[in-house]
């Protein structure tokens, strides 16, 4: 990748006899938004909170925007802006207070105005935080991380906890933010998230990248798991339909027959032809495509949740 | 400089909104004052005028409660950390706290003074120049005992039991309740060593003694010297993270704090300075309190020095 905003090389974090981030490498380029997808516990949040300069690393090496966080943590942070997992502001602080506070750490800054019109909390100028609801809360969180217009943009986990509409409303923000060029990295365990607002995404387990690239490339890599289910109005041999051109394997589950298959518009013409020429009838049939999940259970063999 | 002045005025802003403030910072300092005046000192002025300076000693002792439960509960909170990934520096959240503080603390002794004045008539405040600089250096000096407090506990709960543990012998052996000239002599020793003892030692003989700077350059010192050293210890051991706890052997560096006291005790233990300037300032309150009665002579009132009083013992 030519200069890239963000590169980790094998980055290293322990805390004490537990390897949280075991040799993590990835790099982002300048406008991308890049995802980091795995479970709890998998070692997003520490990488992140390295990149931050919130925490050390205990190896590896780490620029942001050309600074190392270790050792420039000062010049860093005027460049970056953070919603961490869990951001929370004194119960008796109004927002419009939140804002101009924040705003007047930094060199360059937005106007707080700005950011409570762009960020629907017009309404909310002088509410205290403790009488924002969880959706406000975060649509502050996000606001107060581009108060200083930064370069690069950390959400981590921007939507956990939050109910489907709220979710919805911070996907609008961060694909606006996409829209404005802000290079983006987030984390997220969940797959909606990562297909739909990722350019591309490192999937993270154990500590570990275990692989990255764009959602249409990682799904592709996994295009032998796409999946037809097919009912029909009499009984098959599960042996014939496995044989059949661009079917890999074929399974039944509750009266369905599940065919995973390797080129999909191959099997199913020769799905219909076998049909025909058995007499037989082709009832219901749904395609599944591999989704990110699909992708973390081939490599991982457990589900992204687990 | 900028974020030093919006974080202290943020601290303001939100300490001027919370219930628990206006009870601890306001109305109990200003019932304090009440209790001491008008109980204890039955509204007599010349008392009221030798209560004020363990009043005020306990409104600035009182610092480092407040700011010890905001910064923990800050940090439990996540609070903390989420300023840490801002370019506001561990010094910067740390000096606001203290001016804050400061800030919120100065009107409730200025009230204090005035109703000395005006609703107790005590004649004279002392040297207002001496009050005002024990005061400013006494409030950010336990302020920053407040720091390092937070800084060497883990949770809400410890903080409190810690700001426990000190609040009890800095009130009750410094003089700021029980009249240090009360106290038994191996008790009025032991309180040489507390900070407490220099600050209400201080506040007395500026009100009572009228006191210039110069003569109380000591207690100005030792506390500047220990502000010092609490605010330095502090930053060295600020945490962001709520997860991040404190090593055993960090709490031992706060042993360091101890240290200018420890020398001060020992030297005024040795020279007696301080049992007999507050032996003198008894007597001269006594005597002050003879020669307001009909019957009483102003002949027997004592001279301003303590060093000339023929039952107090001399200074080295």
């Amino acid at each position: 990748m030519a200069n890239p905003v963000l590169k980790v090389e094998n980055l290293l974090k322990n805390y004490g006899e537990l390897q949280a981030v075991r040799g993590i490498s990835f790099e982002v380029a300048e406008g991308e938004v890049f995802g980091l997808l795995g479970p709890n516990g998998a070692g997003k949040t520490s990488t992140v909170e390295i990149l931050e300069g919130l925490r050390n690393a205990d190896g590896g090496t780490v620029s942001v925007c050309g600074y190392d966080p270790q050792k420039n943590p000062d010049e860093l942070k005027h460049e970056i802006g953070a919603a961490l997992q869990s951001t929370a502001l004194p119960e008796k602080m109004r927002v419009i207070e939140a804002l101009k506070l924040f705003a007047s750490f930094y060199k360059r800054k937005r106007k707080p105005e700005d950011l409570l019109k762009r960020f629907g909390l017009e309404e909310k100028r002088n509410a205290f935080y403790s009488q924002l609801s969880g959706g406000q809360k975060q649509r502050l969180a996000l606001a107060i991380a581009l108060v200083n217009d930064p370069k690069v943009v950390f959400l981590d986990e921007p939507t956990a906890g939050l109910d489907p509409q709220v979710r919805r409303e911070i996907y609008d923000v961060i694909e606006e933010l996409r829209r404005d060029n802000k290079t983006i990295v987030l984390t997220t365990h969940y797959i909606e998230e990562a297909e739909r607002l990722c350019d591309r995404v490192a999937i993270v387990d154990h500590g570990k990248v275990i692989v990255q690239g764009t959602p249409r490339e990682l799904k592709q890599s996994s295009a032998d798991k796409t999946r037809i289910e097919v009912r029909l109005a009499r009984e098959e041999s599960q042996e014939k339909l496995k044989s059949l051109e661009g079917v890999s394997d074929c399974r039944t589950l509750n009266g369905l027959y599940v065919l995973h298959c390797l080129r999909p518009p191959q099997a199913i013409v020769s799905l219909v032809k076998y049909l025909e020429s058995q007499d037989n009838e082709l009832v219901g049939l749904e395609i599944a495509t591999p989704s990110l999940e699909d992708v973390f259970i081939e490599l991982t063999g457990r589900r992204l949740r687990d | 400089m900028t974020n030093l002045l919006t974080l202290t005025r943020m601290r303001v802003q939100l300490a001027l909104r919370n219930k628990m403030f206006f009870f601890f910072s306001i109305v109990m300092p200003i019932g304090f004052f009440f209790l001491y005046s008008g109980v204890f000192a039955k509204g007599d002025p010349i008392v009221v005028a030798y209560l004020l300076g363990p009043v005020l000693a306990l409104n600035v002792m009182g610092s480092f409660w407040g700011l010890s439960a905001t910064l923990v509960m800050f940090r439990e909170q996540g609070i903390l950390r989420r300023f840490h990934v801002t370019p506001a520096t561990a010094t910067d959240m740390l000096v606001s706290s203290v001016l804050a503080n400061y800030f919120l603390t100065i009107p409730t002794v200025v009230v204090e003074l005035l109703l000395a004045k005006f609703l107790f008539h005590v004649t004279s405040l002392g040297d207002l120049t001496s009050i005002f600089l024990l005061v400013s250096i006494g409030t950010v000096s336990f302020g920053s005992l407040g720091l390092v407090i937070a800084s060497v506990t883990n949770t809400m709960q410890e903080t409190q039991v810690l700001n426990q543990l000190l609040w009890l012998p800095l009130i009750f052996l410094s003089g700021a309740t029980i009249p240090f000239t009360s106290l038994s002599k191996s008790v009025q020793h032991i309180a040489l060593f507390l900070p407490a003892t220099y600050l209400v030692h201080g506040l007395k003989n500026a009100v009572v003694n009228n006191f210039g700077p110069s003569k109380i350059l000591l207690a100005l010192g030792s506390l500047g010297i220990w502000f010092l050293l609490t605010l330095f210890l502090s930053s060295q051991l600020f945490r962001w993270e709520p997860e991040a706890k404190i090593g055993r052997k960090a709490k031992f560096y706060v042993a360091t704090t101890a240290i200018p006291f420890l020398l001060l005790g020992i030297w005024e233990a040795k020279n007696g300075r301080v049992i007999a300037e507050e032996k003198f300032t008894m007597q001269r309150v006594d005597h002050s309190q003879k020669a307001e009665k009909p019957e009483g002579s102003k002949d027997g009132q004592p001279s301003s020095d303590p060093t000339k009083q023929e039952d107090t013992k001399p200074l080295d």
